[in-house]
């Protein structure tokens, strides 16, 4: 799926959402870039797990605008959806892999049910080449029919993330994808990243209140603090930013 | 004081209703969801038998135990009441037409809602926690398609065929129980009784349990896809899977036997 030369790979405009009487996103407004990876941080419990379900349409918003390649998803039924949504991959934060299957059917499961000419992909021989293909890239051709109860938090991240790369999406998505990680595993992960920026040009936002991990992957940083962004732009300019939540959090996190 | 109560009670009372009535407007949204699916390509078929199995195959031994039980208890509650009587010659049609029109579809359905209800209420109330369900979404598959609607079909088409199983388990108890009080062959004991059994003391009660099926499948669905709260929620799912289903399929029995009555004799 290729984004319009020229169109943001992600559009949103004044995005509003609540939950009842709390109000989680009060008026977002981002841009990503073919190419670009943007990291949103955040305090926990902010909204930003929220934006990432607006993006892909698990959730709806209130109100605002959510563009993908430049298409606006909000209004769209389920069919019109899932198009847009075969070019994106998603990294859930526990890796929501299916427990009942192993790693090689977790991997192969978007390619499986792949609509090819209106049926299923199925079995297709070039299926079990492909999964191959994942599972060196993240580092796991061994471990093709371990079950995910097996996995080690790190492994699961990495199934998850061939899992994602599945359809070869331009656009990738992940919700605190080195969290509850020891320092050595995070950096392979985010080494992924970066070699997935590098050799695929996707565009990536990536939700984490890690702000290590965020200056080493992202070319831009987007602070959210009552639902909406304090700050947007390159990690060298984060020290120039006069806001009291952006200047706190540089100063917890040091 | 006492109005205060009183007031306090009326409104638990109505917020009681309430959420009653949103669990049924929900829950009929749902549904129609799920037609929906089921009636949409792509079909899932290699799911929808693989849940035949887990649903169908690996519950029948736990029919026919139960339906054995049922059989026996049956015959030796009666056969003391018909002695009395003198009716003695009745009991093996008794047996049968008890088994097949209410105990075997009764029983079948409140054991395959506790094995079946509670598990796919745990399974998809655990995908739901964890987010498989989401991941399956962002994969462009219909989870209603892929989860639920195979489900509810196993569910309804397994039915009936356990109800036979525990059917024939049931007679084959009665039997067994029968004749150790007083000698009486397989085969004579199925002739007296299968003369007294007619189309409508079989087929339109053992149809009745697609219903069953349907609910089961449908109520344990609806919960685990509502699941929330980690593990605790999981369970509750997985509980009221099994509470809710049950009622429904008793209250349905109700319904059923009486249109069964209506339209078959």
């Amino acid at each position: 799926m290729d984004t319009p030369h020229g169109t943001p790979a992600i559009e949103l405009h004044d995005l509003r959402k609540q939950f009842g009487q709390q109000v989680v996103l009060n008026g977002l407004t981002l841009r990503v870039d073919p190419g670009e990876t943007v990291v949103v941080l955040g305090r926990s419990g902010t909204g930003k797990s929220v934006l990432l379900k607006l993006l892909v349409g698990l959730q709806k918003p209130d109100s605002g605008v959510v563009k993908i390649r430049g298409q606006e998803i909000t209004a769209l039924a389920e069919p019109a959806l899932n198009k847009v949504r075969a070019g994106i991959g998603f990294l859930f934060q526990e890796a929501a892999l299916y427990d009942s299957l192993d790693v090689g059917d977790n991997v192969a499961f978007p390619l499986r049910h792949r609509p090819v000419n209106g049926d299923k992909a199925g079995d297709a021989p070039d299926i079990s080449a492909r999964v191959t293909e994942l599972l060196s890239f993240v580092g796991l051709e061994d471990a093709k029919a371990k079950m995910p109860s097996a996995l080690s938090g790190g492994m699961k991240k990495r199934v998850g993330l061939a899992r994602a790369l599945a359809l070869q999406p331009d656009i990738l998505l992940f919700d605190e994808p080195t969290s509850a990680l020891d320092p050595i595993t995070g950096a392979e992960i985010e080494e992924l990243i970066l070699r997935l920026r590098k050799e695929q040009h996707v565009a990536s936002v990536v939700v984490t209140h890690d702000l290590r991990s965020a200056r080493r992957i992202g070319d831009r940083l987007a602070f959210i603090h009552e639902g909406v962004f304090v700050f947007d732009g390159p990690p060298d300019a984060l020290q120039q930013s006069t806001h009291p939540f952006v200047v706190q959090f540089l100063k917890e996190a040091s | 004081m006492i109005q205060v109560n009183k007031a306090a009670s009326i409104r638990e009372a109505g917020d009681s209703l309430r959420s009653s009535l949103e669990w049924f407007g929900e829950f009929g949204l749902f549904t129609g969801r799920v037609a929906r699916a089921a009636l949409t390509p792509p079909f899932e078929f290699k799911e929808l038998l693989s849940q035949l199995d887990e649903i169908g195959s690996r519950s029948i031994f736990l029919v026919m135990v139960a339906g054995a039980a049922i059989g026996v208890v049956l015959t030796l509650e009666t056969r003391n009441t018909l002695l009395h009587f003198g009716a003695e010659s009745s009991l093996p049609a008794i047996i049968m037409v008890s088994i097949m029109r209410e105990s075997g579809p009764i029983v079948t359905g409140l054991i395959v809602s506790g094995r079946v209800g509670a598990g796919i209420g745990a399974a998809l109330g655990s995908m739901k926690v964890t987010e498989q369900i989401d991941a399956m979404e962002v994969s462009a598959v219909n989870p209603y398609q892929y989860l639920v609607a195979t489900r509810v079909i196993a569910c309804a088409v397994a039915m009936p065929l356990l109800t036979v199983a525990c059917d024939f388990s049931g007679v084959l108890s009665g039997w067994l129980a029968n004749t150790l009080a007083k000698p009486i062959s397989l085969d004579l004991f199925l002739n007296i009784g299968l003369r007294q059994v007619t189309f409508s003391d079989f087929l339109p009660p053992t149809f009745k349990t697609v219903v069953f099926g349907l609910i089961i499948g449908l109520v344990s669905s609806f919960q685990g896809m509502q699941a929330h709260g980690g593990t605790e929620g999981v369970g509750r799912a997985a509980t009221n899977s099994v509470v809710l289903s049950s009622l429904f399929i008793i209250m349905a029995d109700v319904v059923l036997v009486r249109l069964i009555l209506v339209f078959f004799g």
